[in-house]
C-alpha cells in the first residue's frame, strides 16, 4: 500500500507540532525525510530519531510497513 | 528476556563490532545494509554479520530489542550505534573514527578518510 510524503508529514507533525518537516519521495515507497527541532538538544542521534520512528507509529515495521524506506535525517535549530 | 533477546545479548557481548543486516557482508540483500557493510569492509574493521533473512525470530527480536524499527543495525561493544543514516553521517563526520578509537576496534583510517574525501 502506498504512502504519501504529505501523509508522513503529517504523521511527524503530529508529534512535533513546531519542527521544521522536509520530506522528499512521491513513489510511495522510499522517503527522504528532515526534522528539525528543539526537543531533540541534548539527545544523541539514535534517541532523536527513535522519536521520530515512534511518531510513524509502526508504519516502518516490516514486512506490513508500507514504508520501506525512508532515510531520516533529525537536526537541533541552530 | 526472550530467547531471542538472550541470543542476541551473546552475539553483541562476544563480537567488538557486530552488524545485523539483511543478507551476509559478501552479500547483502538490501541497499542499506549494502552501504553499512561497504562502509566497515572498506574501513578494514573485523566484524561479526547476522543475516536477518535466515532467522525469522532474530528478524523480529533484534528491533524489539534496541527498540528500532528498522535493518541493518550497528553494534559497538555491545552498544546499539545506529542505523544507516546515522552510521552514514557518523562516517563521514568522523565520529565514527572517534567511536572505534575510544572502543578499541582497529580500523583504517586513510580508508576512511578517503571515503570522506569521495564524498565530501
Amino acid at each position: 500500500m502506498a504512502i504519501l510524503a504529505s501523509e508522513i508529514e503529517a504523521m511527524i507533525r503530529e508529534s512535533f507540532p513546531n519542527a521544521t518537516i522536509a520530506v522528499m519521495g512521491d513513489d510511495g515507497a522510499h522517503f527522504a525525510a528532515e526534522v528539525t527541532d528543539e526537543s531533540f538538544r541534548g539527545k544523541n542521534r539514535v534517541q532523536q530519531q527513535r522519536a521520530v520512528y515512534a511518531a510513524l507509529k509502526g508504519k516502518m515495521d516490516g514486512a506490513n510497513g508500507e514504508l520501506h524506506a525512508l532515510a531520516l535525517t533529525t537536526k537541533v535549530p541552530e | 528476556m526472550t530467547d531471542t533477546a538472550t541470543r542476541i545479548k551473546e552475539t553483541i557481548g562476544a563480537n567488538d563490532v557486530v552488524l545485523y543486516m539483511k543478507g551476509t557482508k559478501e552479500m547483502p540483500q538490501c541497499g542499506f545494509s549494502s552501504r553499512v557493510a561497504g562502509v566497515l569492509n572498506y574501513m578494514g574493521v573485523e566484524f561479526a554479520d547476522v543475516n536477518v533473512l535466515a532467522d525469522e525470530a532474530v528478524r523480529q527480536g533484534i528491533k524489539d530489542f534496541s527498540d528500532w524499527p528498522t535493518v541493518p543495525q550497528l553494534y559497538v561493544k555491545g552498544e546499539f550505534v545506529g542505523g544507516c543514516d546515522i552510521i552514514t553521517e557518523m562516517t563521514l563526520s568522523g565520529e565514527l573514527d572517534t567511536l572505534f578509537e575510544t572502543s578499541g576496534v582497529t580500523y583504517d583510517k586513510d580508508a576512511a578518510d578517503k571515503i570522506r574525501e569521495a564524498n565530501g
